[in-house]
C-alpha cells in the first residue's frame, strides 16, 4: 500500500518539483523576462480563485475561457468523428477505395493546423461574423479526423474472418452486418482513434483561437502576450496541459469500457 | 439425384507457384435425412470440405449441389457448427443465438423468438450462463453455444465440424444423444466431421474416411448397419462395431503410410547450403544471405 502511494503521488510530485526548480533558476538567471513561479501565482490568482468571473470579453476567469474552448473543440471533434468514422469504414472495407484515397490522405495528414486555418477563414469568408468560428471548426475537424480515419480502417481490416463468416451464414442484411458485426468488432480500434483525435483537436483549438482572437484559453494567451503579461501565458499553458490530460484520461476510461474480448 | 451431391471437387490454397492441393477428387452423395460422419487426420482438409459445402469457400473444380441447386454462397439453410465456435464475443450467449434465430425467422413474434432461444439454451444446459459473454465461458461451454445456435436455426442440413471435440466424456455423451435425438425427431440431414471414429460409428448411418493430406480424398463409405437405438455401452462389444472401426482405422493409417512411403524414398535435406568459411567475408555486407538448396541448380549428394 505504501509503495503504491509512492508510485502515483510522491514520485510525480518529485518530477513537478524539479521542473519548478528549473523554472525558478531560469527566471532568476538567464531568462530575466520569465516570471518566477511565485510571481506567476500572484498575478494569476484572480483568474484562478474566481474561475468563472466575466469582467470583459477578453478578461474572464480561466475556467470560463476553458469552457469556451471546450465547446468549440466539442463541435469540431464531433464533426471530425462524423466524417472520419465512415471514411475509415470505407477505407477498411474496399481495396479500391483505399487505392483511390489513401495517397491523398497521406499527403493531407501532415499539414499543420496553422496552414489549414487561413484556408478555413477564406472558405467561410461569406459567413460574416461566423467566419472565424466556422474556419476554426473546419481546421479542427480536418486536423483531428486522421487518427479516427486510419484506426477505424485498420480495425475494420482486422476483423477476423470467423465473424464475417457468421454474418454470411446467417445472411445478415447490410445494416445488420454493420451494427451487429463490423462496428462491435472494430470498436476497440475506433476508440483508440477517437482518443488520439481528441488530443489533436485540443492541440488545434489553441492555435485556432490565437489566430482568430476568439475568447478562449488560446485567445487569452495570445492577448496577454501582446499586452506583455507573461504570467498569464504560463497560466494558460498549465491549464491547456491539465485539460488535455484530463480529456485523455476520460477517453482512456471510455476506451477500456468498450474493449471486447 | 441425391440431396447433397459433390462431384469431382478439388480445392487448393495459394497462388499458382506455391499452390498446395488440399482436397482432390471428392465425390459424395448424401440422401435427405441421412447422417454421415467423416473422419480424418488433423490437417487433412476436413474443415476445408465443410467450408465448401457451407459455401464459404469456392471449389477450384467440380460441382456441389444441394437440392439440385448449385452451392454458390453460404445461407441459413445450412446450419454450421464451426470448429472454432465463431461466437461473437460482444454478444451474450442469449444474444448470439438470438441473432441467428432472428435472421432465420424474421416474422416470428418477439415472444416466440425468445422462447425458441431459451429452449435451445436449455437443451445444451447453459441456462445459468445465458447472460454471459463467450469470453467468460469455458471452451466446452462455447462449443455448446455454437451447437445450440446451429440447432436453433432449424436448417435443412446440419454441418458439424468436430462439434464435440472440446468436451469431457460425460458432456460429450449427453450432446451426442442430443444430436442423435434431434436428427431422428426432425429427420434432418447431418454431415458431421469428427476425429473420433467411435463417435461417428455411434451416431451415423454412414462413415467415410478422408485420407491423409495433401491431396486428400474420401475413401469408400462404410454403411453402419448396427440397429438403432444404439447403446454406447453395449456397442463396444458388438462385433460389427469393432469390424467397422478396424476398417476405418486401417484405411486412415494406410493412406498415411502411402505418403510416408513416397517421402522416405527420397533423401530429404534441409533447405540450406553449408557456408564456406574459408572465403573472405564482405567487410560491410553485414549478414550474408544463406544459400538455399532449392536455388542451387545442380547438386550432388554423396552418400
Ligand atoms: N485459408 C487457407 N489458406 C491456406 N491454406 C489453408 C487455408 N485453410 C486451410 N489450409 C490448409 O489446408 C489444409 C487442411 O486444413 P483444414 O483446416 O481443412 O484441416 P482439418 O482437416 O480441418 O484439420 P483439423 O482436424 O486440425 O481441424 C492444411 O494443410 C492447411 O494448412
Ligand atoms: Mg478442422
Amino acid at each position: 500500500m505504501k509503495s503504491f502511494k509512492l508510485d502515483w503521488l510522491v514520485l510525480p510530485l518529485i518530477g513537478a518539483g524539479i521542473v519548478l526548480l528549473l523554472w525558478q533558476i531560469s527566471s532568476a538567471t538567464w531568462a530575466k523576462e520569465l516570471p518566477s513561479p511565485l510571481k506567476t501565482w500572484e498575478t494569476s490568482k484572480p483568474y484562478i480563485v474566481e474561475p468563472f468571473a466575466k469582467r470583459g470579453e477578453m478578461d474572464q476567469g480561466i475556467l470560463r475561457f476553458t469552457w469556451y474552448s471546450l465547446i468549440l473543440v466539442a463541435k469540431g471533434y464531433a464533426l471530425a468523428l462524423l466524417i472520419g468514422t465512415p471514411l475509415g469504414f470505407f477505407l477498411g472495407l474496399s481495396k479500391t477505395f483505399t487505392k483511390i484515397f489513401d495517397p491523398i490522405i497521406q499527403v493531407l495528414r501532415p499539414v499543420s493546423p496553422l496552414a489549414w486555418l487561413p484556408l478555413g477563414l477564406v472558405l467561410f469568408m461569406g459567413a460574416g461574423k461566423n467566419a472565424s468560428e466556422l474556419g476554426a471548426l473546419f481546421t479542427i475537424a480536418i486536423c483531428a479526423m486522421w487518427p479516427t480515419v486510419l484506426n477505424t480502417a485498420v480495425g475494420v481490416r482486422a476483423i477476423p474472418q470467423d465473424y464475417l463468416n457468421v454474418a454470411k451464414v446467417l445472411k445478415l442484411s447490410r445494416t445488420k452486418t454493420l451494427f451487429k458485426v463490423l462496428i462491435p468488432a472494430a470498436l476497440p480500434y475506433m476508440f483508440t482513434g477517437f482518443r488520439l483525435s481528441l488530443g489533436i483537436a485540443w492541440l488545434v483549438i489553441v492555435a485556432a483561437e490565437m489566430l482568430t482572437g476568439r475568447p478562449g484559453v488560446g485567445g487569452f494567451l495570445w492577448q496577454e502576450y501582446n499586452s506583455l503579461i507573461y504570467e498569464h501565458i504560463i497560466l494558460c499553458i498549465i491549464t491547456i496541459g491539465v485539460v488535455g490530460f484530463v480529456l485523455d484520461r476520460l477517453m482512456s476510461l471510455a476506451e477500456s469500457k468498450f474493449k471486447t474480448a | 439425384m441425391a440431396f447433397l451431391e459433390l462431384k469431382n471437387v478439388s480445392k487448393g490454397f495459394g497462388a499458382n507457384g506455391s499452390r498446395a492441393e488440399v482436397l482432390r477428387d471428392i465425390n459424395l452423395q448424401i440422401e435427405k435425412g441421412e447422417f454421415v460422419a467423416i473422419v480424418g487426420f488433423s490437417g487433412a482438409g476436413k474443415t476445408t470440405l465443410i467450408s465448401l459445402i457451407a459455401g464459404l469457400l469456392k471449389a477450384d473444380s467440380g460441382n456441389l449441389t444441394l437440392n439440385d441447386l448449385e452451392i454458390t454462397a453460404p445461407g441459413p439453410d445450412r446450419g454450421i457448427v464451426f470448429q472454432n465456435y465463431s461466437l461473437l464475443p460482444w454478444l451474450s450467449v442469449f444474444e448470439n443465438i438470438f441473432l441467428a434465430v432472428e435472421a432465420v425467422n424474421p416474422n416470428w413474434s418477439p415472444q416466440k423468438k425468445k422462447e425458441h432461444v431459451e429452449k435451445y439454451i436449455a437443451i445444451v444446459n447453459l441456462t445459468p450462463a445465458r447472460d454471459k459473454k463467450p469470453g467468460e465461458l469455458s471452451g466446452g461451454m462455447r462449443q455448446r453455444v455454437s451447437v445450440a445456435r446451429a440447432l436453433a436455426m432449424n436448417p435443412q442440413i446440419l454441418l458439424l465440424d468436430e462439434p464435440l471435440s472440446a468436451l469431457d466424456a460425460l458432456t460429450r455423451a449427453t450432446l451426442q444423444d442430443e444430436i442423435s435425438r434431434i436428427w431422428s425427431e426432425d429427420k434432418k440431414t447431418v454431415v458431421m466431421i469428427t476425429n473420433d471414429p467411435d463417435e461417428g460409428i455411434l451416431l451415423a448411418d454412414r462413415i467415410i474416411p478422408l485420407s491423409a493430406g495433401p491431396g486428400a480424398t474420401l475413401g469408400h463409405a462404410i454403411q453402419i448397419d448396427i440397429p438403432r437405438p444404439r447403446d454406447r455401452k453395449a456397442i463396444n462389444h458388438e462385433p460389427r462395431f469393432k469390424e467397422i472401426r478396424r476398417e476405418i482405422i486401417e484405411y486412415l493409417l494406410n493412406s498415411k503410410g502411402e505418403h510416408h512411403a513416397t517421402l522416405t524414398k527420397k533423401l530429404i535435406l534441409p533447405d540450406i547450403e553449408p557456408e564456406d568459411l574459408s572465403l573472405p567475408r564482405h567487410a560491410l555486407g553485414g549478414r550474408t544471405k544463406p544459400i538455399r538448396r532449392r536455388e542451387v541448380k545442380e547438386i550432388e549428394v554423396s552418400a
